[in-house]
């Protein structure tokens, strides 16, 4: 008996180690700067409440963390939905004045492969900016880093709880560089194909109710002028 | 230096190993487990995709109004939920949203979408993205006038997975409900989606033979 209880013993060692190396691999690092933030070309920056109580609807399964908002808003409890969420928000400008509407879709993606520290959500934005038109960003997330760095030390926390400065991109692709693609729909941006890149900023993290304190950025980068004809999209 | 494994009598060494041995197979189980077990698993439902007549492939979704609409906001309108409040900034005054649940032709829920409507001094603009979890999404900008027969049609601008490498069109119709049933919905936004692939360049090698 003592044997087993020993192997059994050895078994939970083995999968917490396993876990750890996991997270503190130093293999799985960040990718640092976003390389938008060093881009020469015109860029819309745009700032958003990331926290769903301050959005202006939030909606998932209505089990997660993160509770919908407002209370009464339709829960997305049908199979094919149910790991999908979607948010509407405020899109503020860089002086944080009101910009726009933005609409988020977010749904957990197969590709995500924890053992290459991947932890992947297939998201799409559709955003409307009355000074340039409408778009739709199209992007793979992973929160991997963000699990790392805040929600495991929530984890281990007595109290559920973090507290501190957290600022990671997000996005990781389609694009070569890890951007999002930006297509433009109507307005200023009609037909321009862009590249973006989502960031968010945590400050308090609970992991009974979710973000606390919290705020999403988005950068979306104009093509230069001189390549604008390159970049059009063709239209039948 | 001390050889501990040496001091231990047989019984504590065959422990010492046993719970080795389970350390060594708890790595090997995790590691086996997260490699084969998909994290992520999503609920497809089957596509029931037809052949357009003028080419492409068209698919049928709709939206019973008012059962999956889960949200609609727009400046001096009732909003859904009625405790939804719609920013009254002057900036976002002509934008209107609605968030909808989309179904299949067998009725049931396969994705969610966002009908966006605004009007920014002499532009009006009326957009879609279609979301489908398990297969991605389409963005579509639609003509602001009805065609005749009350529909509108538009293009197909962007999509993502499934979607990325077609282009195509879709129409909206409002279609009202004449079922005298309680539980019938007001009517439906029905959406057809004709999907038209990317015009591939054929293989030289493969035209000649």
């Amino acid at each position: 008996m003592k044997y087993v209880i020993s192997l059994g013993l050895g078994l939970l060692v083995g999968v917490g180690l396993f876990v750890a190396g996991l997270l503190f691999n130093p293999f799985i690092a960040d990718r640092g700067l976003s390389p938008l933030s060093v881009s020469k070309s015109e860029v819309i920056a745009l700032k958003f409440a990331n926290v769903p109580a301050e959005s202006i609807a939030y909606t998932n399964d209505g089990e997660s963390i993160q509770e919908p908002h407002p209370e009464k808003v339709l829960q997305l409890w049908e199979a094919p939905i149910r790991t999908t969420s979607a948010m509407t928000t405020v899109m503020r400008d860089a002086r944080n004045r009101v910009a726009g509407i933005g609409v988020k879709f977010m749904s957990d993606s197969e590709s995500t492969r924890l053992l290459q520290g991947d932890m992947i959500v297939d998201s799409v934005w559709y955003i409307y900016l009355p000074e340039h038109g409408s778009m739709f960003v199209e992007q793979t997330e992973n929160y991997f880093p963000f699990v790392r760095e805040v929600a495991f030390p929530a984890w281990r926390s007595s109290a559920r709880g973090w507290r501190g400065n957290w600022r990671g991109d997000l996005s990781t692709g389609p694009g070569a560089l890890g951007t999002a693609n930006v297509v433009g729909g109507s307005g200023r941006v009609e037909g321009l194909r862009m590249d973006g890149v989502e960031s968010m900023s945590v400050q308090a993290f609970s992991l009974d109710k979710g973000l606390i304190s919290a705020e999403g950025g988005l950068l979306i980068e104009l093509p230069a002028s001189q390549f604008a004809d390159d970049e059009v999209i063709d239209t039948p | 230096m001390p050889d501990l494994l040496g001091e231990l009598n047989i019984g504590e060494s065959v422990l010492l190993k046993t719970f080795l041995i389970g350390i060594v197979l708890g790595l090997a189980a995790a590691a086996g487990a997260l490699y084969a077990i998909p994290v992520v698993d999503q609920v497809r439902e089957a596509s029931i995709v037809t052949v357009a007549p003028n080419s492409g492939n068209a698919e049928t979704f709709h939206v019973n109004i008012p059962m999956d609409r889960i949200m609609s906001g727009a400046p001096g309108r009732a909003a859904v939920p009625p405790d939804l409040q719609w920013p009254a900034d002057e900036a976002v005054a002509g934008i209107s949203t609605e968030l909808f649940k989309i179904r299949n032709a067998r009725d049931a829920v396969v994705g969610v979408a966002v009908r966006a409507a605004a009007q920014n001094g002499g532009e009006d603009v009326i957009d879609w993205v279609l979301h489908l979890p398990a297969r991605g999404s389409v963005f579509v900008n639609m003509d602001v006038s009805p065609r005749e027969g009350g529909f509108r049609i538009g293009e197909i601008r962007a999509g993502s997975q499934e979607f990325a490498t077609l282009s195509g069109f879709m129409t909206e119709r409002w279609i009202v409900n004449e079922s005298a049933d309680e539980d019938a919905p007001t009517g439906r936004i029905e959406l057809q989606a004709t999907y038209v692939g990317q015009l591939e360049p054929l293989d030289p090698a493969e035209s000649s033979e």
